[in-house]
């Protein structure tokens, strides 16, 4: 263990190599470049590569490329730069390749502004590409998370062999905080499917193209049973103040930062509140989810979007207890005084 | 001795990927130029020696299916994107011969960007571009190399240089860069050309086998069902035709001077990456934070000022010896554009807590070095609070009556001790003066390590100290 502080863009750089990750292909986007610059700094220097692509759309068949040849590869970008590698996304998850994608969420729509947001949930959790995939979404909300998720991402992407996405929000990425930093990871996992430019991987072949409509629909079947496995084995969440809680705030990222110190505060105030935050947005926490709207009264879904968490929650509750909204779009952030007064006054109305 | 005429080893003898009842023929219509040009590939990799290190790339197109036939490893891409592949798979294994190979639309349409550039890095891989002048796969379409008035499915009265432009030459467009090292244009018509075309594919896969070479190959060929023509017209089309909008020949080779090019990676052990990574705990002395360890401090601090009057890293100092008097600590900037000239802020929280939210809305203490700075925030401050302002650069006082203020004329002290940037560190020596926040030792000890610019440490030392003394005599 090693203790530092700094940004969580740099952190989950340092987590990445740690945990085995050896290649970065990536493009300059605020607010996730110091990503690039970490990688830049350190990949080389530790036996990897790293290649400031011409694009987006390049830098992700560069890691559909490297994950290809069997190694630990990631990139980064933000909202513009991820709805580009789109396309290779979905090559990768039709191809089974492992890969992390650190999404440090901006302002959108279009070129929108470089403020955080949440706005890249839809385009992340729901695949964003083409065809019937699914990602797994690791969603940090501190430094230390950076570091930890990015290095559980790499594990899950090669036990699944499916992309992984870091998505979190320009705070969490340009924050700085204390991080204690594991010992690296002995070796990486053993792949024989991958082309290695040897004998025994010449008969391999990586593609995700099946002409025939029973062999592509075998393989979609195949990639859903896959995701039915990770929506049962990986669902991960924090439960803050929940034993014996009436409200229950829902938030991920930088909102359940804010989300703690409220409940705390409405804690103080007597209000029997806590906070559920989804660590994993795909699979989507549905277990504690369904478990605490047993006992919950509302919940509040606070989100930095126009309400593409709270769909997902709304699912999962069926209308069984009110799911409501508070959100903040444009770079602004929910403060803890405006949290706090929508559960006042939702208490008031039920 | 007589040479037995076989089917190279470099493909499958036969082709089990290949859907449907016929696994010995390949999927290519008779006349097109991939079946000949694939023939030499094969042929090439068996002579050299490397069909296990290789690693052959299918583009989109009517090649999409070449993993059906080369016994190599291989990786089916996205439209356009076979370089980009190729560079990612090269990297991770330079000892293998990697082939990105595409047809025109894939490489000089859709891909131009990822061609450009995996050139101009000079990728250690050998890119085979067919060019039949037309789309085949997707139906008869415009290709960028399609020929002025020709007929295709999208130019049906004929390209015309008004609407589509002109047919684009991408050996030449490559040869203008400077790291690619053979660049020729061949093609599949007659005989003749075809077994030239053979000793070009050679070569260019012989210099990636030796050298790491980035070679580009492109081969002139036809396609009979598109130009809906009988295949040996169609070859004679390419011949009389393609071959003088495009004309043959080198167009560039450096692969005499070229020196190998070593790929491999630096070899780093495991125990050395901590170090790599310069991951290093800070070392305290515990007798001097001693005193600190049962403080209850919750401080949340909001640092403000313009972009240079070192605002942001005020605060990282502030938060990293928070960490080493074992406070829970974090650090937020106001990032961006606002970052570059104009104002900038910061926020800190210090805590003997876990930190919630790491945004300060209403600060226990607001710095303020300049005058925006100080109206923009005044009234955040926590009732009970603390305001600390540059006087020497701003000019009025705080009008609040419930909150502690202290004036520190800290650019001023710092230019008196020789250098205005150093006015954050004044007021840093002045906030845990005065607040006690921490050991001033420590501080001192460690702003070394904290600080990135080596040669102003002892000024900012002085600095700290400075402001300390400022509000001792404040005190007084």
């Amino acid at each position: 263990m090693a203790k530092q502080f700094l940004k969580g863009n740099e952190a989950v750089v340092k987590g990445a190599i740690l945990a085995g990750c050896r290649a970065y292909y990536g493009y300059p986007i605020t607010p996730a470049s110091e990503i690039a610059h970490a990688a830049a700094l350190y990949m080389p220097i530790c036996g990897g590569t790293f290649i400031q692509a011409e694009s987006e759309v390049a830098a992700i068949n560069m890691v559909y490329g490297a994950a290809s040849a069997g190694e630990r590869v990631m990139t980064a970008s933000s909202g513009p730069g991820i709805s580009l590698k789109q396309e290779g996304i979905s090559y990768c998850a039709g191809s089974e390749l492992p890969c992390v994608i650190v999404d440090i969420v901006r302002g959108g729509p279009g070129l929108g502004n470089i403020a955080p947001e949440q706005s890249d949930y839809n385009q992340v959790v729901k695949g964003g590409g083409h065809g019937n995939y699914k990602v797994i979404v690791l969603a940090p909300n501190s430094v230390q998370e950076m570091c930890d998720l990015g290095m559980l991402a790499f594990d899950l992407a090669d036990k699944y062999r499916n992309p992984v996405y870091v998505l979190t929000d320009g705070f969490i990425g340009q924050m700085m905080e204390p991080v204690e930093f594991p010992e690296p990871i002995e070796k990486i996992p053993e792949k024989s499917w991958a082309v290695k430019g040897t004998d025994e991987t010449s008969d391999n072949l990586i593609t995700s193209i099946e002409l025939d409509p029973d062999d592509l629909e075998r393989h979609n079947q195949k990639l859903q049973q896959k995701y039915a496995i990770v929506k049962e084995q990986e669902q991960r969440a924090e439960e803050y103040r929940t034993d014996d809680a009436e409200i229950i705030l829902i938030g991920y990222g930088i909102v359940s930062r804010i989300l703690q110190t409220v409940v705390d505060k409405l804690r103080e105030e007597g209000v029997k509140v806590g906070m559920l935050r989804p660590i994993t947005l795909f699979p989507f926490p549905t277990k504690s989810m369904t478990e605490l709207a047993k006992s919950a009264k509302f919940f509040l879904t606070v989100e930095m979007s126009n309400g593409q968490l709270v769909d997902d929650v709304r699912l999962i509750i069926e209308g069984k207890i009110p799911v409501y909204l508070y959100n903040r779009m444009g770079g602004n952030v929910p403060s803890i005084k405006e949290i706090h007064d929508e559960v006042m006054k939702l208490m008031r109305l039920s | 001795m007589n040479n037995i005429l076989k089917k190279s080893s470099s493909f499958y003898d036969v082709y089990e990927r290949r859907p449907g009842a016929d696994k010995l023929t390949t999927t290519y219509c008779p006349g097109c130029g991939h079946g000949v040009l694939h023939k030499l590939i094969a042929e090439a990799l068996d002579d050299f020696g490397v069909r296990e290190k290789t690693i052959f790339i299918s583009p989109v197109g009517c090649s999409v299916f070449a993993y059906y036939y080369f016994h190599t490893g291989n990786v089916q891409v996205a439209h356009g994107r076979a370089p980009a592949v190729a560079t990612g798979i090269k990297r991770a294994h330079p000892h293998s011969v990697v082939i990105s190979y595409q047809g025109d639309g894939d490489l000089a349409a859709i891909g131009t960007a990822e061609i450009m550039h995996a050139a101009n890095r000079g990728e250690g891989i050998t890119v085979f571009f067919v060019n039949n002048a037309i789309y085949g796969m997707t139906g008869g379409q415009m290709a960028p190399t399609t020929l002025i008035g020709q007929k295709t499915m999208t130019t049906p009265r004929g390209r015309t240089v008004k609407n589509e432009g002109f047919p684009i030459c991408m050996s030449e467009i490559i040869a203008t860069l400077k790291a690619p090292v053979f660049v020729e244009r061949v093609m599949i018509g007659d005989t003749k050309s075809t077994m030239h075309t053979r000793q070009t594919v050679r070569k260019a896969l012989k210099l990636q086998i030796e050298k790491n070479a980035f070679t580009f190959i492109e081969v002139l060929a036809a396609c009979p069902s598109n130009m809906k023509m009988t295949p040996s017209r169609s070859r004679q089309w390419v011949k009389e035709v393609l071959a003088d909008n495009f004309p043959l020949g080198v167009k560039k080779d450096i692969s005499e001077e070229f020196e190998p090019k070593d790929l491999s990676r630096m070899v780093v052990k495991n125990s050395e990456l901590h170090d790599t990574l310069k991951l290093e705990t800070a070392k305290v002395d515990s007798e001097k934070i001693a005193p600190y360890q049962e403080k209850m401090i919750n401080e949340e601090i909001k640092v403000a000022g313009f972009g240079g009057q070192g605002v942001l890293s005020l605060g990282t100092v502030l938060s990293e010896m928070g960490m080493r008097h074992n406070y829970e600590v974090s650090w937020l900037p106001s990032y961006g554009p606002e970052m570059r000239g104009g104002t900038a802020n910061c926020s800190v929280k210090i805590s003997k807590k876990k930190i919630g939210s790491p945004l300060v809305a209403n600060p226990t203490v607001l710095i303020a070095m300049n005058r925006p700075s100080l109206d923009k925030f005044e009234h955040d401050v926590i009732s009970g609070g603390l305001i600390i302002y540059d006087d020497s650069l701003i000019d009025r006082k705080p009008t609040r009556d419930d909150v502690d203020i202290i004036a520190i004329p800290a650019t001023k002290l710092a230019d008196e001790l020789g250098n205005t940037k150093a006015a954050n560190m004044v007021i840093v020596g002045a906030l845990i003066e005065y607040k006690d926040l921490m050991s001033q030792e420590v501080v001192l000890e460690s702003l070394g390590d904290v600080l990135k610019r080596k040669n102003l440490i002892e000024l900012n030392q002085k600095a700290i100290i400075r402001g300390a003394e400022f509000i001792k005599n404040l005190k007084k």
